[in-house]
């Protein structure tokens, strides 16, 4: 760890929003398509033309800034950006600068049980730039090809402020906001696609000391990634201001086959991007209406549904985050739990049954599971009340998933229903002891193993149907007689 | 003579931010013209613009945007025709060293 | 000859049968052949083109069913039009083979209406200047006299108005780049209210100051093509949701109770006498129709050029960064890496007066010198348009010398800074967003058109056009023709 240093990290997080049409165009966001075949003038940056600002976007935009307890700005404007790159079609991006949509806002996180509030100093809307391909790395590339299907996409930009101080919560910072523009529908949240993306800004400082150095980090496609780096930046930080090194101001990449980072180039200097206000589009002044509307219709956020898990469902911790990481699963669970006793064994179910058998935890994929929330608190009772046994249940859901149908059907249909009765499997138990007299030895010798092997020999000859609490209880009474 | 109030120095840069290949003479015609015309933009000094806001927008307009509806793009073969260095699908550039 | 006359004469015997669209679309093509090598006004003759467009237009006449007032009537548009199919050069060397995929909306428009382009016109490369010597290509001559200059930027649109090489032109104006090359070659020529006609396709050179207007033989052809233009255009979001009033109806209502006010800093030392005598003698034929004339004063005027000379580089600056020879345009081949690519082909793509604005106004808006030049240039943009509101209070429009001279020579303005002094008249009205029209009024003792220039409220056209055909009727100066020689 850093010891005498306190270490100050800020994250810019970019998310790509879930609008059907670009930031300032109508071609379609639409991922994988053929290159340049989702492009038009205006987003390749060609001669004489104009933007149109995407509605949806800045009302994604907004219910973000809301969710994240941010001031909305009403006035608030875009801006030119300029830096000359060839994913650049106009070789300056339409952001937002000194007058963004949103700013101060806060999100709350947890990391080992304590609790810590990280400030957001503002939230804007962009466009996003081209895709280039190397040949090669782009160290050792003679050529590089653009492709803009992706120049123009919206993009918000989340800017935290430099209140993280480990990596464990910038972690948990990125889990919590993913969670949050997830479950607003506003982006997928997919950090190995690249439609979220974040950049670091890490510095060291003596404790009451003078910030130090920041260094900036980038490509970093995982929350682990994430982590990682910081993690090795805080060594190498740390090192060399231990040896008097100076930390050099720049910009250095995560190489995650090396776990390290490298310097890009040294930016002793800051670019100059010579902002000024977008003179092709008029301002923007956002009605309070507009943002009461959006407000009200903001959803029960991930953090509020965890606690209300485990306050009226009693899960815990780690049960609460797994149920609440999509919206499609947290809804698939509360309608599964809310009618049933037993709501720790539906989560149980949902998180390890149900999570296995859906293609995704989005809303499309939960909803497309053959099991619905009914019928799985179904299966539960009947595992309640006795009426089959865990093990059998795994078949039933198995078989519930192939048909649909609900729990008490396949089992009445197929006879599944659990043996309770003592006489009947008084006498079964009878056998097996006799059949297998040598075990029964080896068990009173002291061999506990062997009451497991006799358990299985009575559910083999019961085909799994006999209740294991019975079976152990007469085995236990019959073989202490013995 | 009056200070200049543009160094060659600052033409060197000012030609890197906007990516202009200028020859030494074409440098010195520029610093000089580029010179008087500062001096003469100079006159702006004077004026007291104190609690003036600035003018972004000619004629007044707010919130002009339209509606996630999609358009159709435009063919790739249009996309690409125009293009200097066409790579199959790709507009084609020459190597990226950074800055 | 079908290419004396104007739009509404033309459209009168179309309909009336006298004369088809192929016959005047043939016959400007032939004046083009024969005179346009001592013009020099068009980079692109589309003649193919306007002769299939024109034969469609015989059709709709011959059945009865026109467009309207510009069905078949020969056109030209100045070269910074996005063309579909058609280059379109801006002027530059930097555009030499760029064929665009889309029409400009005003484009569109036009060809809805009917009109037969007959080809692309020769300016200052990308609208940066005040002579049309800025052409990448070649100098377009005044028609009036050859040796010297059309105006600029849309030297070519104005010259070929002067000379019957089509009907009416397209230009458009940032700074003055209608209205003077208009006033130099003797042509009606419009600059709308910011927002009145849409930017969508016009190759852009200052975002919050270019427009596009018309260049015509006299003042009811200038309204007809404002009329087929205007309006609100999604594509652009500075266009203005404001309806189009119906120009050509309220043109003959005279100027009888007009308030006119004259603004006393334009009359400044460095007007040209005979300039000077043409705009008072003017103001006085518009009294004799009953207008009421009266001082008015815009004090920042002087400031105006300044804050124009700061405001237009740091947007053009910020336009032109995409010419970067990647998607289209120029590429200079050779270059040892990215960085080395996009030097030379801008250094090489680039004429000097462009290369010298985007100097500027990346200067302008760098670390550190913003607030000093761009941010103090708004401020003081703010302080123009008020000057005008406040004389707008008091008067209805306002009448003035378009250029402080007329066409000079080939040559004879060298130096960037005397060149800008051009636009002294014109460019205030940009920075405001105003409406402004230039009408002929008269000429130098030597032959030379001098323009006079009527200036208006915002979205108040209307009234220019108004006054500017009032004084138009009482004096006829549209009616002479400058004698070239085929």
């Amino acid at each position: 760890m850093s010891g005498a240093y306190e270490v100050v990290i800020g994250l810019e997080v970019h998310a790509q929003l879930l609008t059907r049409t670009k930031m300032f165009c109508g071609c379609s966001t639409v991922f994988g398509a053929a290159p340049n075949t989702q492009t038009c003038p205006v987003c390749q940056g060609m001669p004489g033309t104009l933007p149109v600002i995407n509605r949806r976007a800045v009302e994604f935009g907004i219910t973000t800034a809301l969710a994240i307890n941010c001031t909305v700005n009403a006035d608030n404007r875009f801006a030119r950006k300029h830096y000359y790159y060839p994913d650049m079609p106009k070789n300056y991006q339409i952001s937002q600068y000194e007058e963004p949509l949103a700013v101060h806002g806060h999100l709350d996180i947890e990391v080992d049980g304590a609790a810590r509030r990280i400030g957001i100093e503002r939230l804007h809307l962009e466009e996003d730039v081209g895709k280039l391909i190397h040949e090669g790395s782009l160290e050792t590339a003679q050529s590089s090809q653009v492709d803009f299907n992706r120049a123009g996409v919206p993009l918000m930009e989340i800017v935290s402020k430099p209140d993280i101080r480990t990596s464990e919560e910038a972690g948990a910072y990125l889990r919590g906001l993913r969670a949050i523009v997830v479950y607003l529908g506003v982006c997928d949240g997919n950090m190995e696609e690249g439609s979220m993306r974040c950049d670091a800004n890490i510095s060291l400082r003596l404790h009451g000391g003078e910030l130090g150095t920041k260094v900036e980090v980038k490509n970093m496609n995982s929350f682990r990634n994430v982590q990682h780096a910081l993690e090795y930046e805080i060594k190498r930080q740390t090192r060399a201001l231990e040896t008097g090194e100076r930390i050099v101001q720049e910009t250095r990449l995560w190489d995650p086959d090396k776990a390290q980072t490298v310097s890009m180039r040294s930016k002793e200097f800051a670019h100059d991007y010579r902002y000024f206000p977008e003179p092709d589009l008029p301002p923007l002044n956002i009605e309070p209406a507009l943002i009461e509307r959006l407000r009200e219709s903001l959803p029960e956020l991930p953090a509020a549904r965890r606690q209300r898990f485990r306050e009226v469902y009693v899960l815990n911790a780690h049960d609460a985050e797994v149920a609440t990481q999509s919206r499609g699963l947290a809804d698939y669970f509360e309608e599964a739990a809310k009618d049933s006793s037993n709501p720790k064994a539906i989560a149980n179910w949902v998180l390890n049954e149900v999570l296995r058998v859906v293609p995704g935890d989005d809303e499309k994929a939960i909803r497309s599971c053959p099991v619905k929330p009914a019928n799985l608190a179904g299966l539960v009772t009947l595992i309640e009340d006795g009426t089959i046994s865990g093990k059998i249940a795994k078949d039933v859901f198995e078989k519930m998933y192939r048909s649909g149908e609900d729990a008490r059907t396949i089992v009445l249909r197929e006879g599944l229903t659990q043996v309770a009765d003592a006489g009947a499997l008084g006498a079964v138990v009878d056998g097996v002891l006799a059949e297998h007299a040598k075990v029964v030895e080896d068990y009173k010798a002291g061999k506990k193993a062997a009451l497991g092997f006799l358990v299985g020999q009575v559910m083999k000859a019961t085909a799994g149907k006999a209740s294991p609490g019975v079976v152990n209880s007469l085995l236990a009474e019959k073989l202490s007689k013995l | 003579m009056a200070e200049p109030k543009i160094t060659m120095k600052e033409v060197d840069h000012v030609a890197r931010l906007a990516r202009l290949a200028l020859s030494d003479a074409e440098k010195e015609r520029m610093r000089r013209e580029l010179d008087g015309i500062l001096s003469y933009i100079d006159k702006l000094r004077a004026l007291d613009t104190e609690g003036v806001p600035p003018t972004s927008h000619a004629v007044p307009m707010t919130n002009v945007m339209r509606e996630d509806e999609p358009a159709p793009s435009l063919p790739q073969a249009d996309m690409l025709a125009n293009a200097p260095d066409r790579s199959g699908e790709f507009f084609r550039v020459p190597r990226i060293i950074e800055e | 000859m079908l290419t004396d006359l104007t739009i509404h004469e033309l459209a009168a015997r179309f309909r009336r049968g006298d004369a088809t669209p192929t016959q005047a679309a043939r016959e400007y093509l032939d004046r083009i052949a024969a005179l346009d090598s001592k013009v020099k006004a068009y980079l692109t003759v589309t003649g193919e083109a306007a002769l299939a467009r024109a034969a469609e237009a015989d059709a709709r006449f011959k059945s009865g069913t026109p467009r309207g007032p510009l069905d078949g009537v020969p056109l030209g548009l100045k070269d910074v039009f996005c063309t579909r199919g058609v280059r379109t050069t801006c002027g530059s060397k930097i555009l030499e083979g760029f064929v665009p995929p889309y029409d400009a909306t005003v484009v569109a428009r036009l060809v809805r209406a009917g009109a037969v382009i007959l080809g692309k016109l020769n300016m200052d490369e990308f609208a940066m200047g005040s002579s049309t010597e800025n052409s990448a290509y070649f100098t377009t001559r005044n028609p009036w006299d050859l040796s010297r200059v059309p105006g600029g930027s849309s030297g070519g649109s104005a010259a070929a108005v002067a000379a019957d090489l089509a009907a009416a032109t397209l230009g458009t104006d940032t700074g003055g780049s209608i209205r003077q090359p208009a006033a130099f070659c003797g042509n009606v020529g419009l600059k709308p209210t910011y927002g009145r006609v849409s930017r969508f396709g016009l190759i852009a050179f200052a975002s919050s100051l270019d427009q596009v207007g018309p260049f015509a033989k006299d003042v009811l052809d200038a309204a007809l093509m404002l009329q087929a233009v205007a309006g609100h255009d999604p594509m652009d979001s500075t266009s203005a949701a404001i309806p189009v009033p119906d120009y050509a109806a309220e043109l003959d209502g005279g100027v009888r109770g007009l308030r006119v006010g004259i603004p006393a800093e334009y009359f400044i030392e460095g007007l040209d006498a005979e300039v000077e005598a043409a705009v008072r003698a003017a103001v006085e034929t518009l009294e004799g129709l009953g207008a009421k004339t009266e001082s008015v004063s815009l004090p920042h005027t002087e400031y105006g050029l300044a804050a124009y000379y700061l405001i237009a580089p740091a947007e053009c600056s910020s336009n032109l960064a995409r010419y970067d020879g990647v998607k289209y345009g120029l590429r200079v081949p050779g270059a040892r890496d990215l960085i080395d690519m996009y030097s030379r082909t801008r250094g090489a793509g680039f004429g000097t007066e462009v290369k010298r604005r985007v100097m500027l106004g990346t200067y302008a808006l760098s670390a550190g010198y913003y607030d000093a030049y761009y941010g103090k240039a708004q401020k003081v943009r703010t302080l123009v348009q008020r000057d005008f509101q406040k004389a707008f209070e008091r008067v209805d429009v306002i009448v003035a010398p378009t250029t402080p001279s007329v066409a000079f020579k080939m040559g004879e303005r060298a130096d960037p800074l005397s060149m800008y002094l051009n636009d002294v008249f014109t460019i205030p009205v940009n920075l405001a967003g105003l409406p402004g029209l230039s009408v002929p009024a008269g000429f130098t003792k030597s032959g030379l058109p001098i323009g006079l220039q009527v200036i208006g409220k915002a979205f108040d056209e209307a009234t220019l056009l108004r006054t500017a055909k009032a004084y138009e009727a009482a004096t006829r100066w549209h009616e002479r023709k400058p004698g070239l020689a085929e």
